[in-house]
């Protein structure tokens, strides 16, 4: 069909924002708030939803993806919770030393590649340090639908538990905190133990820790179906590669502390993403040809994809020569 | 323009019509002159004025009766509105969806007024005015989906998105190709086309899937589809073929012309804000091959379409008996000169029928 | 042996697979008729199951639920039928929790009515293992009337509720547990082909 034919735009559509309020909560974690630049409302969202902010940082284009953790009932607000990284590639530094209250953002639409499975019976949270924020908008659309929920929420000392004084003033009977440095851990074999059937498991932390929960639901018989992980990975530094971009007739340098992706769309080349986090498949690129090694760090890509495709958002290559078709 | 609603029928006496109006600007699927399956996705933003692709849910004509249509039907057998439980949600989403763009588009037919969570629903050419506490279900006298499809031209399905796929949980269907609702929901997007030849093999549907877990908030795509129907029945489920089946034989020579019709199916792929569901609006379009034919481009294409279909692809679609027959008709609009490009009729640059 | 190939088919069309043993907290196996020898198959691969495991069977005219009580399951029920069954299914699902293990053998309209039951409870049906062994009679479903014809042999069939004739299809529905029989003679009424067994 060509009745009204329209290249489709890289990443989901963009919404104009203000930055209404900056919130430090702790040393490591800051809130930030946006109200819409025309004063209309934000389109509702489904729970588990990110969105990705597009940072200006001089003349440099940084593109973060970043859980929304308001109410998905609220539309004049939406809010993300940003951990300052001092090893990343300066995202999230960049949010926590240069955006202030009135700054002009994009933010692009909603995108849920963690949503709740509203079958569910039941919905368990593990929540690991900044993981907690999915679970802070999940909790919001349970609690407007009278679902039954319960959280367990790993922080590393009193002083970082992000948002822990309000969800236990206000859910004492549904949340328990587990802090690190008092040696208190999860004590998931026990945690599994005799859920109702149609129980779902969420789990949002480091890596290690959703390998845990799916390892140790797994050994106790649960089906993968009813465990679900927001397999977001941060881009990685590495060395820097050329790479040869067919359609565009470009040879491109990616620089140590920028995505594939990102060396792309500093030149000047609109290639298609959502999730920036190797999880959606929208970025899929072939390689047309290649002479050294890739590093893929993707969740998208099947074994035997490996040597003839690439996720720019997050995977990299070293070696002679790569080519793809971009 | 204002719309003039048609009072006509889509079953026994079938008086259904398409006036001038709509046969210009009937949503002809073929953008060439030969058809094989196709991912054939666009966006869902518009498109030319006056076109079945301009607003977000076309209101034609045949509205009021369409609506007549499928209140008899559910009637009948109310197992063609299903919503599995967990599937509510997706439903006040759709009722959202469609009654702001409606009340957007086509504001002398369509009004919403929202205080709060109190909502009035104005559709004027059904006369009704409604107020209701939306995401309360006991203030509406149907469920949310069933509610606003009984208001709404064309069958919705409504796909739940969970483990990388889509599952058919809820829909209204009494307008469909010849698939059953009641047994396809709960289904997964490669179960409930399972019975389509061909385009497994071809990949189409892993690439089609792929496409649509990944349509996003604020970006619906569509595409088109189509089949051939004896009469203008849109109801032709598997349900009643038992009663409807005998009518594909009563074509003859004489009348083919106008019993004989190109079904084309507009679907449309939103995602809902709420739960993350994606709804799957498929607006039935029905024209008389004698109405596609006063297009001498659209008469020549479909010619050469019909008669290099594969054979599988015409048994499917359940015309391969009739097939010998409809290229008798239409081969007589068909003078083998080149069609131009494109869907649209072209109706002031293409030539006249040179027999 | 009691194994069929089932030709390759459309998507829709159930796969079934070999039982193999499982981490679980508690194992339901639910069976009937030469599923019995399959649930023998998974005591020999791990016998420690046993001591964890409800196994309800139904013999459909087999004699093998003797083999089946020597096995010595933590708890034993045979029923005459699935339908008598039904209600204690229902019940023992409802008191289960996660991490139970489901197996299912025999006839596919056993599997599909014990499987439906499990989703209703809960868990997710690519959870559920499942083993075809006996007949390979099928549960239809009359897409006309609604009308389920169980045990069905032939192709075509007579809908059982309403007479209408009917095409053995291979499209298949979870939720209803059948497959869809289609009106054969509908264009031209009268002409049926003559019924062949399934598969033959």
């Amino acid at each position: 069909m060509s009745a009204a034919p329209q290249r489709a735009k890289a990443g989901a559509e963009k919404i104009e924002v203000i930055v209404s309020a900056v919130l430090p909560l702790n040393d490591l974690v800051t809130r930030f708030e946006f109200k819409r630049k025309d004063g209309n409302r934000f389109p509702t969202f489904s729970a588990g939803a990110h969105t990705v902010v597009h940072m200006r940082d001089g003349d440099r284009q940084r593109l973060n993806p970043y859980s929304l953790m308001s109410d998905p009932a609220d539309t004049e607000t939406y809010a993300i919770s940003v951990r300052r990284d001092d090893e990343g590639r300066g995202g999230s530094l960049f949010m926590h030393n240069n955006v202030k209250v009135g700054d002009a953002m994009e933010i692009t639409y909603p995108v849920n590649l963690f949503s709740l499975d509203l079958r569910a019976k039941k919905h368990v949270f593990l929540a690991g340090g900044i993981g907690i924020t999915p679970f802070m908008a999940m909790i919001a659309q349970l609690e407007r639908s009278s679902d039954s929920w319960e959280l367990h929420y790993s922080v590393r000392t009193e002083a970082l538990g992000t948002y822990v004084d309000q969800l236990v003033s206000k859910y004492p009977n549904k949340v328990r905190i587990y802090y690190d440095d008092q040696s208190q851990s999860i004590n998931l074999e026990n945690l599994l133990d005799g859920q109702p059937l149609g129980t779902n498991v969420y789990v949002c932390g480091p890596k290690g820790m959703i390998d845990w929960v799916h390892k140790t639901a797994a050994a106790a018989g649960w089906p993968d179906a009813n465990v679900h992980s927001e397999e977001f990975t941060a881009p990685q530094p590495g060395k820097e590669f050329q790479v040869r971009l067919c359609r565009s007739e470009k040879t491109i340098t990616v620089g140590e502390n920028e995505s594939l992706l990102e060396a792309m769309e500093r030149e000047g080349v609109d290639a298609p993403f959502l999730c920036r986090g190797g999880a959606c498949g929208q970025c899929e690129t072939n390689v047309v040809s290649s002479d050294g090694e890739f590093i893929h760090r993707d969740h998208w890509l099947e074994p035997d994809e490996h040597g003839n495709k690439i996720m720019p958002c997050v995977s990299r290559f070293i070696g002679k020569s790569l080519e793809i078709d971009r | 323009m204002t719309i003039q609603f048609n009072k006509e029928t889509f079953r026994d006496d079938y008086s259904f019509k398409n006036s001038d109006w709509a046969i210009q600007r009937f949503p002809f699927p073929f953008h060439e002159d030969s058809y094989m399956y196709s991912v054939n996705m666009e966006q869902h933003r518009g498109g030319p004025a006056g076109s079945v692709y301009e607003k977000r849910f076309d209101v034609d004509e045949h509205y009021i009766s369409e609506m007549e249509d499928r209140a008899m039907v559910l009637a009948d057998d109310p197992l063609r509105c299903q919503s599995l439980p967990h599937m509510t949600l997706a439903g006040w989403d759709l009722l959202e969806l469609i009654m702001v763009s409606k009340s957007e588009d086509y504001p002398d037919l369509f009004e919403l007024h929202r205080e709060g969570d109190i909502w009035r629903w104005i559709n004027k050419p059904m006369g009704i005015d409604d107020t209701f506490t939306f995401l309360d279900e006991t203030t509406l006298p149907y469920g949310p989906m069933e509610y606003i499809t009984r208001q709404t031209q064309g069958d919705f399905c409504v796909l739940d998105q969970r483990d990388d796929n889509l599952w058919m949980d809820a829909g209204m269907v009494t307008t469909q190709a010849d698939w059953s609702l009641d047994f396809d929901i709960g289904m997964n997007f490669f179960e409930w086309h399972a019975p389509v030849p061909l385009a497994h093999e071809k990949g189409i549907f892993k690439r089609a899937l792929k496409f649509l877990l990944n349509i996003q908030q604020g970006a619906p795509a569509r595409r088109l589809n189509w089949t051939m129907t004896v009469n203008p029945l849109l109801d032709t489920s598997p349900e009643n073929y038992h009663k409807w089946g005998i009518q594909k034989t009563t074509l003859t020579p004489e009348n083919i012309g106008a019993k004989q019709h190109l079904r084309v199916e507009l679907q449309s792929f939103f995602r809902l804000p709420r739960s993350n569901a994606l709804v799957f609006p498929i607006r039935c379009y029905l024209i008389a091959f004698q109405d596609i034919v006063k297009s001498p481009k659209w008469g020549r294409r479909l010619h050469r379409v019909i008669r290099d279909l594969p054979e599988e692809l015409a048994t499917y679609k359940g015309f391969i008996d009739n097939r010998p027959m409809m290229l008798d008709f239409l081969s007589k609009y068909d003078d083998g000169l080149p069609t131009s490009p494109g869907v649209f009729p072209d109706n002031e640059t293409e030539p006249a029928l040179q027999k | 042996m009691s194994k069929f190939q089932f030709p390759e088919s459309i998507k829709s069309r159930p796969v079934y697979g070999t039982l193999k043993a499982r981490p679980g907290k508690y194992h339901l196996m639910i069976a009937d008729a030469e599923g019995a020898e399959a649930i023998l198959h998974l005591h020999e691969q791990d016998a420690g199951l046993m001591a964890k495991a409800h196994i309800i069977y139904i013999p459909k005219g087999s004699n093998l639920g003797e083999r089946l009580r020597a096995i010595r399951p933590a708890q034993y029920y045979e029923g005459p039928t699935y339908e008598a069954a039904a209600s204690r299914i229902e019940r023992v699902l409802e008191a289960t929790h996660m991490g139970t293990q489901i197996y299912l053998t025999g006839t596919e309209g056993l599997m599909g009515q014990a499987m439906r039951a499990c989703m209703n409870a809960g868990i997710p049906h690519t959870a559920i293992q499942t083993e075809h062994r006996g007949s390979v009679a099928r549960r239809m479903q009359c897409v006309h009337c609604k009308g389920i014809t169980e045990d069905v042999e032939t192709d075509p069939f007579e809908c059982s509720h309403c007479g209408l004739n009917l095409f053995v299809r291979d499209h298949y529905s979870r939720r209803l547990a059948a497959f869809q029989g289609v009106c054969i003679d509908a264009e031209d009424p009268g002409n049926v082909p003559e019924k062949v067994e399934l598969y033959k």
